[in-house]
């Protein structure tokens, strides 16, 4: 807009100045996102990319004539109504009238506080768009450069989100293996098939407005920012002997939904907010520019260690497909003892940009204890735009689609395509995001979530506690908390 | 007052039998009635003034699993009443020409849009097409026709709006093209014509095309029903003939003390007193001079009335039924309101004017749908012809 009204040379507005005779109101009720009417151009962006994107329709235009303005269900607050969140809207917006809700100065004051131990972890998705934000070009891998940045601007504990997507992967394969033993095995009918996952904020909120009854269906474990904040504040404290209590815990995502799910009344179960502050990928941007730092130029630098170690599959997570990737990685070598039959480990038939994609694997031969799996197909289904969710979900609902697992993901493209991602955010820039995951991926030592060596320390440690307390301990901090107490008294 | 001007009486002629017309037009090959409307000079009446033979070959010509017919009765045009009379006192005339042409385009289903504030036509209406159904049955022809009720806003008057509307959506004007004879209700081919133009294909079905292009003068032909409003002895619905001129209009209908009339409502022209004689009311065209597409609205003004407060009116009125999806028109509309009160109070020189001129001018140009474009019309005629009255 800056440029064009350059180029146009529109230097000053020769008429009368409306907006003095407007009653314009800025909603900041949201922990994701501030809408001010007093910047919109009414343009319509948002409520095509809400109603056609996402298909969620939570923006609509209401009044005409000049009483014409972008609103909701009843000008309610964007907390109130249908809105997931997922922040599509503002990285379409091109005004500002829509914005994320920025917590910038808020982690500069935790930096600035020497009381304060502040500990960061940065979204796989992050890494491969930050460097459009700061001058570099579109698929271009940062990951080094962003630590180096996030070390300069003193936080204490630069640390890798990729690490509990390594654990949610665990988790959330497992689980999937429990579901299918009770229903093949047990022939259990109250077990709930298919399984979704459960990572995108945005997609959790979709379906508690959308389908309630399928909440059953997600599973159980916390995404990877929930359980990374309520293990910084526990394992973590406990490793360095950092007193959880002055700790702040904040995180960089593609994603304006993950400020709602960190604000979410029960994610406390650290016995503190979990993860205090969330950033968006720009807002960090931001910030490296407001520090100064040229970030070009920097030096790649590495994670700290505990929870700074990841593998591929958690790598993955950040583009549509890789949760699934991830966890067949994993769930068919639990099963069957081998890897999954793909060369390299790039399981291609989830991989790619169509709304809805479904693959099937074969199990043959599994271990003996998993016998009840042989031959039996694995259905899974990969959807990222919350259109296409609601497509499936339509499936399922109809029982026209019989699926094992399903990843669903907010936003189109996945996290890479997320609502905090730089703008814009292109199919073009999608797909050189993609690529780019890919090879980071690629190139990684280890592939598969159950090899990263710091996950399987901190599964020993926590699996050798045997008291139940120490368990429900244990669960509350992967598993989301309605859960957690059921999970408890079963088997952990 | 003498009566000088030739009064017709086509449109509003009842003589029951419209089932012996439609029996006698379906027995005609498509092509012989398409031929005959577009010989008959037959425009749309809506004001846009479109051949309508030629949309319905259009919309023939174009291949779809569906096609519709619309009957567009959402008259929102200030002065305009003359759709509701049609509609009252002849529908079977409008369901007849609707018969014929989903006929032709190949359509079953028909609706007739019809605005919020005609309810009270709904139980005639209804009637109306019971009577009208039997006749399909008999005639063995697969075609009903709806009513669907506006909701109220001006702009679904406009077309590609008025699908929007029907399709459950907000009232919003689509970009064009595609236009309706390829993409129009539910994305299907759509005729869409104004009610005046349904039922003078009736006339053209009973009396033939030659008796319709008698009528009028080159590029308007036929006889238009006009709604005469403002400052006459006789307001009301009246049938005339194409080609007249103002002056001969205002004689007969005005009250002695004519200073302007505002020709096709808000979105149309106002043409002041030393102008009267040149202009002809008609469609545009090379032969007929200056003259004026019009949708059938005539106010006259007499020297008492302010056209400051005329225009102050018009805008006022964009301003609220604008419906806010481009710039030009909702920020526009909205400017031109505001500045010409600023220059009235004196916060603004007279110069100013010039600038929000050149403003409707760009609206013109840039707004997306007929509303907006037609701003500049009633603007700047009333402006540019009483400039004084603007500013003192």
């Amino acid at each position: 807009m800056q440029s064009l009204s350059h180029e146009y040379i529109i230097g000053e507005n020769g008429y009368i100045n409306l907006i003095p005779f407007k009653d314009y109101t800025i909603d900041y009720f949201s922990p994701s996102i501030i809408k001010d009417d007093s910047k919109c151009i009414r343009c319509q962006r948002c409520v095509r990319t809400c109603d056609e994107l996402q298909n969620i329709g939570a923006l609509t235009v209401s009044g005409k004539g000049s009483e014409m303005k972008i609103s909701t269900f009843f000008e309610k607050s964007m907390y109130q109504v249908v809105c997931t969140n997922c922040g599509q809207c503002v990285n379409r917006c091109p005004t500002g009238a829509l914005v994320e809700k920025h917590y910038i100065d808020e982690v500069w004051g935790a930096i600035n506080n020497d009381k304060k131990y502040v500990v960061v972890q940065t979204a796989p998705a992050v890494r491969i768009a930050l460097g459009e934000a700061l001058g570099i070009d579109p698929g271009e891998i940062v990951t080094g450069k962003m630590v180096a940045a996030l070390k300069r601007m003193g936080f204490d504990a630069v640390l890798d989100t990729d690490f509990t997507a390594d654990l949610t992967i665990i988790e959330e394969g497992h689980e999937l293996l429990q579901r299918l033993t009770r229903a093949l095995k047990d022939k259990d009918p109250a077990v709930k098939l298919p399984m979704t996952t459960s990572c995108s904020p945005g997609w959790i909120k979709f379906i508690e407005h959308l389908f309630p009854e399928f909440l059953s269906h997600l599973s159980t474990a916390k995404s990877p920012q929930q359980m990374f904040g309520a293990l910084a504040k526990t394992y973590y404290a406990k490793k360095t002997g950092v007193d959880p209590a002055s700790m702040v815990s904040v995180s960089i995502m593609p994603c304006t939904a993950k400020k709602f799910e960190a604000n979410r009344p029960e994610m406390y179960a650290s016995g503190y907010q979990d993860v205090d502050y969330v950033l968006t990928t720009r807002e960090l941007a931001l910030m490296i520019k407001q520090a100064g730092i040229d970030f070009k130029t920097l030096a790649d630098d590495n994670y700290d260690s505990f929870m700074g170690e990841s593998s591929g599959a958690g790598v993955i997570f950040g583009a549509t497909g890789g949760v699934m990737e991830a966890a067949l990685r994993t769930v068919y070598e639990v099963v069957t003892g081998r890897e999954v039959p793909f060369e390299g480990l790039n399981i291609t038939p989830v991989r790619g940009m169509e709304g809805v994609r479904e693959a099937a694997i074969k199990i043959e031969q599994p271990l003996p204890e998993y016998d009840f799996l042989e031959g039996v197909e694995v259905k899974t289904c990969v959807a990222h735009g919350l259109a296409n969710a609601k497509t499936v979900m339509q499936k399922v609902k109809d029982g026209t689609a019989a699926y094992h697992f399903i990843e669903i993901m907010a936003c189109p493209g996945g996290c890479l395509g997320g609502g905090g991602q730089p703008i814009p955010t292109s199919p073009e820039i999608r797909r050189q995001r993609t690529s780019a995951i890919y090879s980071e991926d690629a190139h990684k030592m280890i592939r598969k979530s159950h090899e990263n060596p710091e996950v399987l320390r901190f599964i020993r440690i926590f699996s050798l506690s045997h008291s139940d307390t120490c368990r429900i301990n244990c669960c509350t901090q992967l598993i989301r908390p309605v859960n957690a107490i059921k999970r408890a008294k079963g088997a952990c | 007052m003498t009566k000088t001007l030739k009064r017709l009486d086509l449109i509003f002629k009842n003589e029951g039998d419209s089932e012996a017309i439609l029996e006698k037009t379906l027995s005609r090959n498509n092509e012989d009635i398409i031929s005959d409307l577009i010989a008959s000079g037959l425009k749309g009446r809506g004001g846009a003034g479109f051949p309508t033979g030629l949309k319905w070959r259009l919309t023939g010509e174009v291949e779809a699993d569906q096609k519709y017919v619309i009957c567009n009765a959402d008259e929102g045009e200030p002065g305009t009443f003359k759709d509701r009379e049609i509609l009252s006192s002849v529908p079977h005339k409008v369901l007849t020409g609707m018969a014929v042409c989903g006929r032709i385009i190949g359509a079953t289903k028909g609706f007739i849009y019809l605005r919020n504030e005609y309810k009270f036509l709904v139980p005639k209406l209804r009637t109306a097409l019971d009577d009208f159904h039997l006749i399909m049955d008999k005639l063995n022809l697969d075609f009903r026709v709806d009513i669907f009720m506006g909701s109220g806003a001006y702009i679904c008057g406009e077309e590609s709006a008025l699908f929007e509307s029907m399709e459950g959506k907000r009232g919003e004007p689509r970009n064009k093209p595609p236009y309706p004879t390829n993409y129009g209700y539910n994305g299907k081919p759509t005729v869409i014509n104004n009610v005046e133009t349904l039922a003078h294909t009736y006339s053209i079905f009973k009396y033939g095309a030659e008796k319709f292009r008698d009528l009028g003068v080159k590029d308007s032909r036929g006889s238009k029903v006009f709604s005469v409003s403002g400052d006459t002895p006789i307001p009301g619905i009246y049938e005339l003939e194409f080609g007249m001129t103002l002056q001969r209009f205002v004689d007969d209908f005005g009250d002695g003390d004519a200073k302007a009339v505002q020709v096709g409502g808000a979105a149309g022209f106002c043409v002041p007193r030393k102008r009267f004689e040149k202009t002809i009311i008609g469609y545009q065209g090379k032969l007929t001079g200056v003259s004026l597409p019009t949708g059938g609205s005539m106010m006259i003004f007499n020297s008492s009335r302010s056209m400051y407060n005329v225009l102050h009116n018009y805008l006022e009125f964009f301003v609220e039924e604008s419906c806010g999806q481009c710039t030009p028109c909702r920020v526009g509309t909205q400017q031109l309101l505001m500045g010409v009160e600023a220059v009235k109070r004196g916060d603004k020189s007279s110069d100013y004017l010039n600038k929000l001129l050149e403003l409707s001018e760009i609206m013109r140009q840039t707004a997306k749908c007929g509303l907006g474009q037609s701003v500049a019309n009633s603007f700047s005629s009333i402006v540019e012809n009483f400039k004084e009255e603007m500013i003192y």
